[in-house]
């Protein structure tokens, strides 16, 4: 169990406040504490991922079916969405992504700057709407605000966690 | 790599869409892109059918999810090979999850039929059932014969699965027969069907 921090509990609230009852993820530190708090929700489907085009394309036949689900990764997967993007896209289905930012400010790592850096423009091209969340004390707000355009008006959604909120990673250095 | 092959397997994919679905409507069915679409539109299409036009890799996926919620009814995913050898790390994440409401049927004719024929792993060494079975899906089977497919339709259709089943095609070019294409109509006529119209309203 990772201790959730006041951020993550709030957006785990807002997502209760939606209904939101499958959640698939590529784990990502920064979505440790969130994740676990689902995993503890018997209300909520968890759903492990192989990669994240599989969370794309499974939260739209929950939607299909009549759930809603919220899909979670690191800015790194991003990547891996953008052809199964279409489907929702051009479906018009719904999608709520919640993306925590790696290769910004403080990253230690260059092989995450290129997804980090692209993120946003690679998206937007593919039909998401944008919010980010750099004030840690923004986070349920900023969630809310994208849940109620994905779910009341069938968008594809983006919520970027800006790496200052998440914390950046130091592998034990400085 | 052997090309020949598939050209004699006495299975012929229609019928054995025919055989699976038949005029049933209680089945949800997600048809991977490209042949498998036509062949359950040339059967019958119907509205709790999601025929696929792209996302490619993704319709063992779009099936987990749909059986997720809703467990109490039969989901049905219906792809090709080659759509299936795109998305093989889904196996794994319904392996692990194991909705017993879920059975994928891969109708492989070894074959990309919509781009000129050419080969896919399947003609060579590739055993998907094989990869379903090692990825931990409990019920997995590979059906050449018409006697092989009529031992597997209750698991496929109403046992206990997950279920992962190959079912070796002839490979050979069939009528284009194209379900509609709109996604916002498909995904409407899919929701009034199973969630009934006021449910479905957003």
């Amino acid at each position: 169990m990772v201790e959730a921090t006041p951020w993550q509990r709030e957006i785990y609230r807002v997502l209760k406040s939606y209904d939101v009852r499958q959640v698939a993820y590529v784990p990502d530190a920064g979505h440790a504490g969130l994740i676990d708090l689902c995993h503890a929700d018997n209300e909520m489907k968890t759903v492990v991922l192989s990669t994240e085009e599989e969370g794309v394309a499974m939260l739209s036949g929950a939607f299909l079916g009549g759930e809603r689900g919220v899909l979670l990764m690191q800015s790194s997967g991003v990547g891996n969405c953008i052809n199964m993007l279409s489907l929702p896209n051009i479906c018009r289905m719904p999608l709520l992504m919640l993306v925590t930012m790696r290769g910004e400010w403080k990253e230690f790592n260059p092989w995450q700057f290129p997804m980090g850096q692209g993120t946003k423009a690679v998206l937007e091209h593919s039909g998401s709407l944008m919010f980010r969340i750099d004030d840690a004390a923004d986070a349920g707000d900023i969630v809310d605000g994208a849940a109620r355009m994905v779910f009341e008006g069938c968008a594809i959604a983006t919520v970027q966690i800006g790496q200052r909120v998440v914390g950046a990673k130091s592998f034990g250095k400085k | 790599m052997d090309r020949s092959r598939a050209e004699a397997y006495p299975l012929r994919r229609r019928e054995v869409v025919s055989t699976l679905i038949g005029q049933r409507t209680d089945l949800l069915i997600v048809g991977g892109l490209g042949a498998p679409t036509n062949d359950v539109t040339a059967v019958g299409d119907r509205d709790n059918f999601f025929p696929l036009w792209g996302a490619m890799g993704g319709a063992a996926s779009i099936g987990l999810g749909l059986a997720l919620a809703q467990p109490s009814k039969r989901v049905l995913v219906i792809t090709g090979d080659g759509e299936m050898l795109m998305g093989m790390g889904s196996l794994a994440t319904i392996a692990v999850k194991a909705p017993s409401n879920l059975s994928v049927v891969v109708l492989d004719n070894e074959r990309y039929g919509e781009t000129g024929g050419q080969t896919t792993h399947t003609s060579a060494r590739v055993e998907l059932h094989m990869v379903a079975a090692a990825c931990g899906i409990r019920v997995v089977g590979k059906i050449v014969t018409a006697e092989e497919l009529e031992a597997a339709r209750g698991a496929i259709l109403e046992f206990a699965g997950p279920s992962f089943h190959v079912v070796k095609v002839r490979a050979e070019q069939e009528q284009m027969i194209l379900p509609p294409k709109d996604g916002a109509y498909l995904r409407d006529r899919f929701r009034n069907a199973v969630l009934g119209k006021e449910a479905a309203k957003l």
